[in-house]
Order: C-alpha cells, then structure tokens, then sequence
C-alpha cells in the first residue's frame, strides 16, 4: 500500500448473470482527499460501492485498508462500518420519525439501553464540532434535507469513519444546500478523512474534488488529479471517445427532407413543468429528427415529459401547426397525434401482467374511446401485424408482455405508439439496455418515419446514435436549455463542449 | 407413452394454469365431500309452496338462492381489487343502507303501511342512486385522496349501519305487500328462486360491459400499472372512482333481495359480514387480492362455492358462530397457496415429478 | 414538537367532550330529582329501542326529572360514563351495564358519595350491598312459561328445531333451560336442529333452510327471538310448510315485537313470550320510595311478563304489549 492512501481496491471484479459489472476495476483513496467517481449510467460506479460497502460479494480483487494488514473481506454493510466505511446516500435511510440524536445513535450495535441525556449531549457536541444546524431532540423529519444529510454525515464521522461515501448527495438539494454540504465536506477533509463522491453534475465535481476516477462499462478509465483533466476531456472519457479520433461520423442515412418556412408541427414557449427544468422553447418541423442532448439528470427526459403533459405543466403556451392548443395531460398530447415512448420502459412504459397485444392496442384504445372496444379479430390483426413488422419475439400475442426480453418490451411499446400513427413522435432512450442489432434497426426505423414525414424527438445516452438520426439537437444542461446544435457544429466535440459547459464554452 | 396420454396430459396441464381452477376445485372438493357424506344434497324437488306455486327445492337450489347477493357483490368486488388493489370492507353497510332507503321509500312516514307509498322500481332506483353516492364517497377518498381502499372504507364499515337507522328515524319498518317478496322469494308461476334469475341478469349485464366496453383494459392496465396507464391517456384516479361506483350499484341490487327476502330490515345484523365473504370470492376466484388481471367468471364461480361451503356447514350442523373460522382455513390455504414462495416450491416439485414419470416412460 | 403539542390538545378536547355529553342535557336546578341513566344503544333491537323510548318518556321534566342519558354497547365506555355521572354529582344511577364484570369499584364510588344506584333490565356480578334496587326480567320464566305452553298444545311427538341467541347471552341461556330440560324429561320431545343465529333473521332462515333441504320432519320452531322466527317462517313460506294455529308447525318467539304480535292474532304464528321492556314504572315507583324515605321491601324485583296464545290474542293486547 502506498503511504497516503486509506483504501486500495486492486484489481476488483464483479459479474452478474450475463454482465460484466466490474472488470479489473483499480481504486485508490488518499486521507483527506475529495475523490469523484464518475461514468454514465452502467459504468459500474454503483457496483464498485456496493462491492466495498459489503452489499455485494466480489467474484475477485483485493481491498486493502490502512492500520490493517492483508486483504480485508466486508461481508455486509454492517462491516463496513466497523471497518470505518459509511456510505450516505441520495435518499434519506434514516428514520424521519425520531429525534435527530436518536438517528445518530441507531442501530450502532451497543445493543445496551441508551443513556439519553447522555445520548442528547453527545450529539449536540457533534453537531456543534461539524457545524450541523441541528439539534439533537429535534424531530429529523423536521430538518431540511440537506441538514438531514449532514446528520447522516455527522452520524457516520461519530462512528469514526475513515472513509464516506457520498452517493448522489446533492441531487435533491437547492445551491445554499449544496454550498453548506460541500462545507461539511471540506471540514472533514481538514480532518483526514477520505471522501468518494459520486454525482452527476460536473460543476460540483470541479468545485471541491482533488481526484476524480472514471469508469465506463465496468471499466477503469483513469485516475486524474482535477486540474489536469478539463471538463471536456472528462466527458469524452465517460462517454468513451477520445477527442483526436472523434471524425464527423454523420451518417449518409439522412435521406429526408425539411422544407424551409414551414410551419413547425410542434411549437412551445415558455413551457415549464414541476419537474424543476427552467421554462423552454422547442419547436419541431414536419420530416424532422431532433434530439435532446445532456448528461444524465441534465432535464432532457423533463422536457418532452412537459411536452406530452407527462408531469404537471405550470406555464407555457403550445402551438399544434400553428394552432393554439392545451396539452395539460397525456390523453390531450395523443388526442393532438403526440406519442411519447418513455424512458423508464418498466415503470412508465409495460403494463407488465397484460398481453402483448393489449399493450399494444393499448394507446389506439384510448383514443378510440371507453365504449367502442376493438373486437378480438381487430386486436390480433393490429398486433400480428406490428409483432411482424418489428420483428418482436414472443411466444404468441397473447404472451404477458413481462415474459419478453427488454428489447422486445420496448418494441412492443413501440408498436403501441406506431399503430397510433402520430405525427410526432417522442423516443426517450429507445435503445437502452438492447442489444445493438436491435439498436440499428431502431434508428433505421426512425429514419424511415421520418422520410415518411413523421416528427421524431429522439434521446439517446449514446452520443453517435444521435448523430447518425438527428439533425438538430438541443443542448440541456443543469435544467436549462442551454444551446442547439445544427449543421457542422453536429459532432461528437461539439456535443462534447457543449454539454460539458463551463470552461469548453471559454 | 403415447401420443393420447400427452395430449390428456397437455389438457390438464393448460387447465391447470387456467385461473377457474382454483374454484373449479374447490367447488369440486366441495361435492366429492358431499357425496360421500350424504348423496341426498344433490337431492332436488318440485313441489307447491304456500303460495300454491311449484317451486324447486333441495340443498342446490339453496345455494344458488342464497349465493345470489355474494355472486353480485364478487362483480364489484372483482372490478374494485382490480382497479385499486384494495377492497372495500363497507359493503355490508352499505347494503343496510341501501335496503334501509327501499324501505323508507316504499312506507313513507309510517313504518307499517298498508299500502306502498311508491312504486317498488321507484324505491330500487332512489336505493340504486344512494349506494352509487356512498359508493363514490369511498372512491373519491381511495382515487383522488389516496388513502388505502381498507382504511377508506373503513369510515362507512363503522357508520353505515347507524345512518341505515337513521334514515328511517329507527323504526323497523315491515313491508305486507306480498309482491315486494317476490324479488328475495319466489315469482308465482316460476319454480326457480326469484335472486337467481336478479343475479344472472347482473352477471349478463356485467359480461356485455365487458364485451363492449373497454371497462376491462382500463381497470386491469391501472391496476397493474397507473403511471404507464396515464402516459397511455388513461385517468387512473377516475377508473378507480368509478369501479367503486360500480360497486355501489352491486350493493344496492344486493340490498334490495336482501329486504325482500323478510320484507323488513335489521340494521344491526342485515348482510353482516358478507364483505368478508364478497373478498373471499374473489381470492378464491383466484384474483390478485393486489389488484391487476382479474377474470369475473372465476369471481362470481367462488362466491357459489362459498356459499356451497356455508350450506354445507350448516348440513352438518356446525354452529353458525362456527362458521367463519371454517372461512378462515379456506383463506388460510388460499394465501399459503398463492404465496410466490410456495407456488415455486410447488412448481420444482411438480416439474421433479414430472421428471421421474418421463423416466419411468 | 407540533406532534406532540397536536396530541396534546386533541387529549385535551377529548376530555372536554366527553365532560360535554352527561351535562349537555342538564336542566335548571329546582326541585328535579337528576338522574343519569346508562343504556345500551337503542339500535341494537327492537327491545332496545322500546325500553329507551319508555325511559325517555318518563325521565324528562314533565315528570319531575333532570336526566342525562348515555348509550354504549361495550362495557368500559358505560363506566366512563357512570364516573362522569358520579362527578355530575345525579341523585340516581341508572344502570342497564353491557358486561356483568367490573362494575366494583365505580359503584362503591356512586354509594360514597351518596348516590342512590338501580340496575334495570341486566343484573352485574357485584355485591349486593352496592346497589339499591335491581329491575330484571326472569328469562328462565319466560322460557318456562313458553314451555309449559308448548307442553300443553298435546302433540304426539316435538320435534323441535331450536334456534338459539348469541351464546352466553342471559336470554339465550334462560329460555334455553326451559326447553332442554322438557327434551330431556320426555321421551316424545326431540330436537331436530339446535342452532344460534346470533339474533340474526337471516342466519335463522339458512338454519331451518338447512332443516327443510334434508328432508328431516319437524313440527316446532322454537326461536328465541321474533326476528328470528320471522327467519324461519320465511324459510317455512318458501318451502310451502304450513304454520301457525291448526297447520303442520308451531312457530314461538320471543319479546313481544308489534309486528309479531300481529302475526298472532293472523294465527301465522302460535306463541310469543313477552320480555317486558317498559321497566320505567318501576324504576319511578322506587324513585319516588326513596325520595319518601321509605323502605323497599325487596331488591330484585321481577317484572311481570307474559305469554301470548294465538287462539286467545286481542287487539288490545297487540296495542298494549307490542313494543
């Protein structure tokens, strides 16, 4: 072990049943250091806490911790703890009913009756050392849920923890919230502690990190010191393109055609949901493939929810080719020929216990109206003709939807919004989690509405599947709409600047 | 083994995973019991009653009579775990309500008329539109304030029986009139109980909603999945609200022969619990008592064979105190039963069994 | 914190609504004799419902009394409510107690403090000394009564279906006694079916449902209620067994209901034993004994009660003892 460091993970591996999590994964922590772990969703960060958190069990590797000597193995979160590694996570695990000394002091395993004067005096010392706005009788559903971190946070230093894990803390905070947070992580940096923080916002990870460590698909990426990784080279090293081979991969696929001066089939202003996405202005054109581009979090999934009335819109006015119209929920969006394939297929998409085909008669359905269902004869027919056309895999129609592979799950919504015939049509992460063939054939589909005279609104994680369909891209960042891409400006730098913000735009 | 045997074998199997089963054999069970005890319960007669009519009689006939209200009840009952995945522990209330609102329709002011005061319709559907309202009490508290079906329901479970006294100022009113028995009796001239033919009009009208109207889709796809059935256009909050409308109008109906059957009313004990046995049927139909798919033949099949099972008990002469802890094994068995657990256990040893039979062949 | 100051408060209007009920019936003071009277919920029978509107209607001003009434079912509400009516400070308890236990300690906390107590209608397991009169209905005597009736209709053979009241009960038991007693002296006497119906008309109706898909004969309906042998008749009705004076089965029940009454005098039913629900009277006669200083000359008093023949019923009869 090197001198500094608290922990060193060497070489960790995890598989789960057909994925590779963890493959050789290296991870470092010095004390007294901010490190962020960063990477895109299925990186592998989550996994590489879980596993050193005790959550799970590594199939491989090597943890070390200082003063001990040897691997050590950590069987639960219970060990963990003992060991000095807490973990604080985005949602609250505490218990908001009791008292916030109480929660200080749960579960710690003393096993013995709490002294509770004692108990409320020691906790007020904590608080008051780590400048916690708190106090220790307080009811912690009381707090704010920044201070309700800080006490988790307070919580796991009185357990003489050496390493904290900080797991997407500030997700749910406002800026004031963050900057104090960040305070109290800075004070515990003074005190040697070691931090690993993982969020997804890259101003924050600038703002009090020292290292930051990437991973992609179960990868190490790299281990940099902050200042010599600028925030451009850091989101091509998580999204996995390095800047010198990133050629204008543009596709010669775009066979469509966007008249000019047309009026948009799709026109919003000022369009705001409570989602927290600031207000927007979008517009999309007959024939034309556009994308909402952003890191995860970034409020581009929000905007087309506002858009198809998903979450509650509070402001904003909607123009339908140039016709006033008020999409306030999702039956007004579909009623207008907008249809909007989700991006959580599981909790948004499947009706998980229904047939193939009702899932996808499903949305023609409601729009058809309560009292005039499809004959079994008229379903069959609409749903054997798109189980051919999309080339879905199930046993039969009659198939529980749940059964089918996640591909297959998300043609099957598909089909549903297809048989609607939109005329707008909203793909939020079509391709997550499916296998590539059926990710090009997805694309290809989507080109093919298109040049048919469809308007698609297409998001993608994955920043080339979006430059090889869309021709106009809007830039979110942070919940704002930040900037749009066009023409020459689509390549992967270019996204990569302007998503990344901050000193690319410089 | 041939080719027969595995096509034998292939019938079961898919009759197996049929959700009708599970009633099918309860019922089943139920008449094997009963035909070793005594063949005699299959006995039927055709003989005058005191009106002077032929009427059937027999222990079979009992049970579709007597079965009639819990078979109406299973279809509000099933549309509501459907939709809400919750159930509804009022209704027992709501039918003294119900019964309570015929009866002060058809006396007026005076508990003991000679004649009636409206028409018997007249009552029925003045009862239908009260039910339906206490029926939309509980779902507007489930959909639009989203408290548990049980604890919503709970409010009129507790005051119900006292607003049935209420309305009619706590007079135990009694109907003489002969014709407004027939709903809970007997019609001259018809040797079939009067309840049944009620209950298999609900069960047709119920059939012919679900055929042509996607009442079906709407409350299965919101009870399996509300967020994805409102990004499909549907209102899960309204579908929810109205299948407790429904229910309203199963209760009222279900009063109605109640009241008719005595031609008076007992607040205090009128269809006392039969919600539970309303929840059993549709368990013992095989539904998910957490709400999703549901299928209403297998609902209405078990409240025939709970009542199949109260006839047989009182054969036997069990104490009808007794009677519900006889309920309570049959729920006991349904739940272990449907436990994913032991469904998993049961299924590596059917699939083990299996295994050595094609061994063996 | 705010929780705790809610529950607090809500603690605190409890309280002040549970005080607000006894006084909110309170009259001037004058020379009324207060009375708090403690009845289980008129909704619970017929029966019930006739003994509050008897008590209601001799316990008011007009005659005299300053009353506050309280209505529970369950037993640990009464006595709330009888301290309550202790610290009200009444002349007169007046008891109808849903349990026969724990009655000790609030009623010697009515004598300490002067108060005069009568029970009505349901005895307590407490000492005598605790109370000063009690007012009860003989339910073995009514079931011996109804037997002894039975016994003089002179059939060959009684094959008797029994149906009882929620087990336990003091009614269910007294005219239980009767019957089994007779089945067991009598070689002719034979039960068919005993069964409870816990009250109920409907489980009534199942039970001898039940009876007449078998196939067994039987000629006596012994309920030990009217709602209860209204189940049976209809039961009887829809298999076309014919009932009442000079047909195939004698139908007996129990309280006197009107509308049972009614049914007697249509010769539908053949017997109906009384259980007098009109204890008011009485409750008034030994108010006004004490309030003259004299002596009762005894504690238990039971009331009269009697039995009604269908061949021998009048319309007064219906008009003076129907409840």
């Amino acid at each position: 072990m090197k001198e500094k460091s608290i922990l060193e993970m060497r070489n960790i591996t995890k598989t789960f049943p057909g994925v590779k999590a963890l493959q050789g994964v290296d991870f470092t922590l010095c004390a007294g250091e901010i490190h962020a772990l960063m990477g895109e969703n299925g990186a592998g960060k989550s996994t590489l806490i879980k596993v050193l958190t005790g959550v799970y069990g590594k199939d491989g590797g090597e943890i070390y911790l200082k003063g001990i000597d040897g691997a050590v193995t950590i069987r639960s979160p219970q060990e963990a703890q003992k060991l000095g590694i807490s973990t604080v996570y985005q949602e609250i695990t505490l218990c908001p009913n009791l008292s916030v000394a109480e929660n200080m002091y749960i579960g710690r395993g003393e096993g013995q009756l709490q002294n509770w004067k004692k108990m409320n005096r020691d906790a007020d010392q904590i608080l008051r050392s780590l400048d916690v706005p708190a106090q220790a009788t307080q009811q912690l559903g009381s707090c704010s849920l920044a201070v309700q971190q800080m006490v988790a946070i307070a919580r796991a230093v009185d357990m003489d923890c050496k390493v904290l894990i900080l797991d997407e803390p500030t997700s749910s905070l406002d800026e004031q919230e963050v900057a104090k947070l960040f305070g109290l992580m800075r004070d515990l940096k003074a005190r040697g502690v070691g931090i690993i923080f993982v969020t997804h916002f890259l101003d924050q990870v600038y703002e009090v990190c020292d290292k930051i460590t990437v991973l992609r698909d179960g990868q190490l990426v790299g281990e940099y010191e902050i200042k010599d990784l600028p925030r451009v080279k850091l989101v091509s090293k998580m999204l996995g393109k390095e800047l010198d081979d990133m050629s204008d991969i543009r596709s010669e696929e775009k066979e469509y055609e966007v008249k000019e001066g047309e009026v948009p089939v799709y026109e919003a202003e000022g369009l705001q949901s409570n989602s927290g996405i600031r207000p927007f202005n979008f517009y999309i054109k007959k024939g034309e493939v556009n994308g909402f581009t952003g890191l995860l979090g970034s409020g581009r999934s929000e905007c087309v929810r506002a858009i198809f009335g998903a979450d509650h819109v509070v402001s904003g006015s909607v123009k339908m080719k140039g016709k006033p119209v008020k999409i306030t929920k999702p039956i007004d969006a579909m009623k207008n020929g907008i249809a909007y394939l989700p991006e959580d297929r599981k909790r948004d998409g499947i009706i998980g216990d229904l047939s193939v085909r009702d899932n996808i008669i499903l949305a023609l359905q409601v729009l058809k109206g309560f009292f005039k269902p499809f004959t079994r004869a008229e379903a069959n027919k609409f749903a054997d003709e798109y189980i051919k056309l999309l080339e879905i895999k199930t046993a039969s129609a009659d198939t529980p939807i749940k059964s089918l592979s996640g591909g297959n799950q998300q043609k099957v919504i598909l089909a549903r919004w297809l048989l609607t015939h939109p005329e707008y049509l909203i793909l939020d992460e079509p391709t997550r989690g499916i296998d590539v063939g059926t990710k090009v054939d997805i694309q290809k589909l989507v080109l093919k509405l298109a040049s048919e005279g469809m308007s698609v609104t297409f998001i993608s994680s994955e920043t080339d599947e979006m430059l090889r369909t869309c021709s106009r891209l809007v830039v979110m960042r942070d919940g704002k709409m930040v900037g749009e891409l066009t023409g020459d400006q689509l390549t992967q730098s270019g996204i990569m600047n302007a998503i990344a913000g901050g000193e690319a735009d410089e | 083994m041939s080719k027969k045997a595995e096509n034998k074998e292939g019938f079961f199997r898919s009759l197996l995973r049929q959700q009708i089963f599970i009633p099918l054999a309860a019922l089943l069970i139920l008449a094997v019991f009963n035909l070793i005890m005594d063949p005699g319960f299959f006995r039927i007669n055709l003989g005058p009653n005191s009106a002077g009519n032929m009427v059937l009689s027999g222990y079979l006939i009992t049970i579709l009579d007597y079965g009639s209200e819990l078979a109406i009840l299973a279809i509000g009952m099933t549309l509501v775990t459907a939709a809400s995945g919750g159930q509804d522990i009022s209704v027992g209330a709501a039918m003294a309500i119900a019964g309570s609102v015929v009866l002060r329709v058809l006396c007026g002011t005076n508990s003991r008329p000679d004649t009636l005061q409206a028409p018997i319709i007249v009552a029925f559907l003045i009862s239908c539109v009260a039910a339906m309202l206490f029926g939309a009490f509980n779902g507007i508290l489930v959909a639009y304030f989203k408290i548990q079906p049980m604890v919503a329901t709970l409010i009129l479970f507790t005051a119900g029986r006292s607003i049935a006294a209420w309305i009619n100022n706590n007079e135990l009113p009694i109907i003489s009139d002969p014709v407004f028995g027939y709903f809970g009796n007997f019609i001259p001239g018809i040797p079939v109980p009067t309840p049944f033919f009620i209950a298999v009009a609900c069960m047709i009208v119920i059939f012919l909603v679900l055929k042509f109207t996607n009442l079906g889709l709407y409350t299965q796809a919101v009870g399996i999945n509300a967020d994805s059935s409102r990004l499909n256009g549907l209102n899960p909050a309204f579908i929810k609200f109205i299948t407790f409308v429904i229910l309203g109008l199963c209760v009222a109906v279900a009063g109605f022969i109640k009241v008719s059957r005595l031609s008076s009313i007992n607040y205090s004990v009128i269809a006392k619990d039969i919600e539970m046995d309303a929840i059993l049927a549709v368990a013992l139909g095989g539904n998910a008592l957490g709400g999703g798919k549901f299928n209403m033949p297998a609902s209405i099949l078990g409240a025939y064979v709970i009542q199949f099972l109260t006839t047989t008990l009182y054969k036997f002469n069990v104490q009808s105190d007794a009677l519900p802890a006889y309920k309570a094994v049959v729920v006991i068995i349904l739940v272990v039963l449907s436990a994913p657990s032991v469904r998993e256990y049961l299924g590596r040893i059917g699939k083990k069994y299996a295994g050595t039979r094609k061994e063996a062949a | 914190m705010k929780k705790r100051v809610l529950a607090a408060a809500l603690a605190l209007v409890m309280a002040g609504a549970m005080t607000m009920v006894p006084m909110s019936a309170k009259a001037e003071e004058g020379e009324l004799i207060k009375v708090g009277i403690i009845n289980n919920d008129p909704n619970e029978s017929g029966y019930r419902t006739a003994n509050d509107k008897d008590l209601q209607a001799m316990f008011n001003e007009e005659n005299g009394y300053d009353a506050s009434f309280a209505y529970s079912l369950k037993n640990d509400e009464q006595i709330n409510a009888a301290q309550k009516f202790i610290q009200d400070d009444v002349d007169y308890l007046l008891l109808s107690a849903a349990d026969t236990a724990g009655w000790d300690s609030v009623l010697q906390d009515a004598q300490d403090a002067g108060i005069h107590v009568i029970l009505f209608d349901r005895t307590i397991d407490a000492d005598e000394s605790l109370y000063d009169a009690s007012i009860v209905s003989d339910m073995a005597k009514e079931g011996e009564t109804a037997v002894e009736w039975l016994k003089g209709q002179g059939l060959d053979e009684y094959k008797v279906i029994h149906i009882q009241g929620v087990m336990g009960s003091a009614a269910q038991q007294g005219r239980t006694g009767a019957l089994t007693a007779a089945v067991e002296e009598n070689d002719n006497w034979s039960l068919v079916t005993e069964q409870t119906a816990e009250w109920n008309a409907e489980k009534a109706q199942q039970i001898v449902q039940s009876v007449i898909d078998s196939g067994e004969s039987f000629n006596v309906i012994y309920a030990e209620n009217d709602d209860m042998a209204k189940g049976a008749v209809a039961a009887l009705d829809k298999a076309n067994i014919s009932h009442g004076v000079g047909k195939d089965v004698i139908v007996m029940g129990f309280d006197c209901n009107k509308w049972a009454l009614e049914e007697l005098l249509a010769q539908n039913w053949n017997y109906d034993g009384q259980c007098n629900p009109f204890q008011a009277s009485y409750i008034n006669d030994i108010i006004q004994k004490l309030e003259a200083g004299e002596e009762l000359e005894q504690k238990t008093i039971i009331m009269e009660e009697v039995g009604f023949d269908a061949t021998t019923i009048t319309q007064e009869d219906v008009d003076k003892y129907g409840i």
